[in-house]
């Protein structure tokens, strides 16, 4: 019986071959490989880079090392099962995966106006802690490309705290299967609120911390200023979004255009990428818009704790799975549902046949996916170094890029 | 703009190439004629009354053997307008080739070579139509209905034979949903 994966040279030349051709290369040119295990790359991600000397002439992203097939287990599996395996597409923010496809069933089985208020509070205010996290991730990881590695310490030991109160409320560190459809797997456990309080009080000052240390060091202005600039077309034409689109210069949040969930009643800044260091959408923007949205985060987690304090405070007959339906099945329709994921724009599109309680079709239609696509367009003409300086500012997850 | 007025303004700019509307989707959709999408996008995202900007989305679906069909929707958003609108586009299932739309918006790039990669609908045009997420010589398209995975690949076992593994986890059978 074979089971071993049975070696041969030829074998990655067969499965993922160099798409330039050697004999095309001019004098001074050569590929560079880069990846797919590489720390640099933010996971399995393999970067075929043609170069002249240093400077970047073509980059070619081979994808794929990442695939788990969710959408084909999406097709196998009823609606309420996907969702642990939505955590894992995304796993750096699952609570915000969750929430879009959770909003997205609902809307299909229509029964998304009856939602108890406390419910969608609940799931703003862990949504918006995993942004916090997210963006941790990101400006920590980025600081450690380009060289600086307290950061990544600093911001490991802040999302630390939150993902402590994500086990408390869930049970689980990273992935949680906490939203459910038409509710929450459990009531905020008893006293989270003034936990939680707590932790917004301690890490405020500290994202302050972290924009004296990284945002603001020289350092790291010369390593990110005016490099990779994304013009504001470009970033459209492409489908980028989330903070990318943002530093771009465009204030577009899903948040504030969609108006889903209880966000209409939060009160909340939108940053936009001005080009202080050097010129609107460069990388230092896009690094300079993600701090500044985790303030805006920890303002909404704020506001969220207010009303989970006040007028929709917890009560003991207060049941969060109430409305869980026993039995999904939508009516036959195709859905396209959005959200603001920290990275973009997170979609789902849905097909039901009326007949069955598993999706005909389930498409997730990932930030990361759009995002990481503009690379090659961006990246050309910079120093190979540089090339690193971009891979990190778009903040990708490649959990995402390959479901 | 309303779903209405778009329907009408394409109707009359381009006829017969609207086949219907299907007011259950949300958003509302349009049956485009496969022959006229490259065209017809071209208008919805030159038009200053329409001017999708953004293709949010690109999606390949296969209808199964029965039907013999296959489709391909686009979720289209305009962002200074605030509207949407879904396109959907019906192919032979046998000779699945519809246009490209990557030289409108690059979005459409890398999702049509996922659908190519996953359901093997060809994409006219396109510059670099290969696999993306799937390795070169993978065989088949996993999405389709009908698909059988092959059994080897570089010498592991791609099909999972409980025979061969009786100590493993035991099947699941997913409940009938009714009797929850």
């Amino acid at each position: 019986m074979q089971i071993q994966y049975k070696y041969h040279p030829d074998n990655l030349a067969i499965s993922e071959p160099v798409i330039k051709d050697p004999k095309s290369l001019k004098t001074g040119e050569m590929i560079i490989n880069i990846g797919p295990q590489h720390p640099s790359t933010h996971g399995v991600l393999r970067l075929e880079v043609v170069t002249d000397g240093e400077v970047v002439k073509e980059v070619i992203p081979h994808l794929g090392y990442l695939h788990r097939c969710f959408e084909k287990h999406a097709e196998s599996v009823p609606f309420n099962q996907v969702i642990p395996y939505v955590d894992r597409m995304d796993y750096a923010a699952a609570m915000n995966n969750e929430h879009c496809y959770a909003m997205g069933i609902e809307k299909m089985l229509g029964i998304e106006d009856k939602i108890p208020k406390r419910v969608e509070y609940i799931r703003v205010l862990v949504a918006e802690l995993n942004r916090i996290a997210s963006h941790f991730i990101a400006l920590g990881t980025y600081g450690m490309d380009i060289g600086a590695v307290t950061p990544f310490l600093w911001t490991m030991r802040d999302r630390e705290h939150i993902i402590r109160l994500f086990e408390w409320i869930s049970g689980a560190r990273l992935l949680y299967n906490y939203i459910w459809i038409g509710g929450l797997f459990y009531d905020l456990p008893v006293g989270f609120e003034k936990r939680c309080k707590e932790f917004i009080n301690y890490v405020r000052p500290k994202i302050l911390d972290l924009e004296n240390l990284l945002i603001e060091n020289k350092i790291f202005i010369d390593r990110t200023a005016k490099v990779g600039t994304l013009p504001l077309d470009l970033a459209i034409n492409y489908g980028v979004t989330g903070p990318i689109l943002r530093a771009s210069g465009l204030a577009y949040d899903l948040r504030r255009v969609d108006d889903y969930s209880v966000y209409p009643e939060l009160d909340f800044e939108i940053p936009v990428g001005k080009g202080e260091m050097g010129e609107v959408g460069d990388c230092w923007d896009r690094a300079w818009v993600r701090v500044k949205e985790c303030y805006e985060s920890l303002r909404i987690v704020d506001q969220c704790l207010d009303q989970l304090n006040g007028p929709h405070k917890r009560t003991r007959d207060f049941n969060p799975q109430a409305l869980v339906p026993k039995k999904i099945r939508p009516k036959a329709q195709d859905l396209y549902v959005r959200s603001e994921h920290p990275k973009g724009e997170l979609g789902y599109f849905f097909r039901t046949d009326g007949r069955a309680d598993t999706a005909i079709r389930c498409k997730a239609r990932s930030c990361s996916f759009s995002n990481l696509s503009v690379l090659p367009e961006i990246s050309k003409g910079y120093m190979l170094g540089d090339l690193i300086a971009i891979v990190g500012s778009l903040d990708f997850v490649m959990g995402e890029v390959d479901r | 703009m309303e779903f209405e007025k778009i329907r009408q303004l394409l109707s009359e700019r381009f006829v017969d190439a609207v086949l219907g509307e299907d007011l259950e989707a949300s958003p509302n959709a349009l049956l485009i004629d496969r022959k006229k999408i490259a065209e017809m996008c071209n208008f919805l995202y030159s038009s200053k009354e329409t001017y999708f900007d953004q293709l949010s989305c690109l999606t390949g679906i296969d209808n199964g053997p029965e039907e013999n069909t296959m489709e391909v929707v686009y979720n289209l958003y305009s962002i200074p307008r605030a509207h949407h609108l879904m396109l959907k586009v019906t192919l032979d299932r046998k000779k699945p080739i519809i246009d490209s739309v990557q030289h409108i918006w690059r979005t459409a790039n890398w999702h049509e070579r996922e659908a190519f990669d996953l359901l093997g609908i060809q994409f006219k045009n396109h510059p670099d139509l290969r696999r993306i997420l799937l390795p070169k010589d993978w065989e088949g398209y996993p999405l389709r209905k009908d698909y059988e995975e092959q059994e080897k690949y570089h010498g592991m076992n791609v099909k999972y034979d409980r025979d061969q593994y009786p100590d493993d986890i035991p099947q699941f059978k997913n409940q009938d949903a009714d009797s929850i």
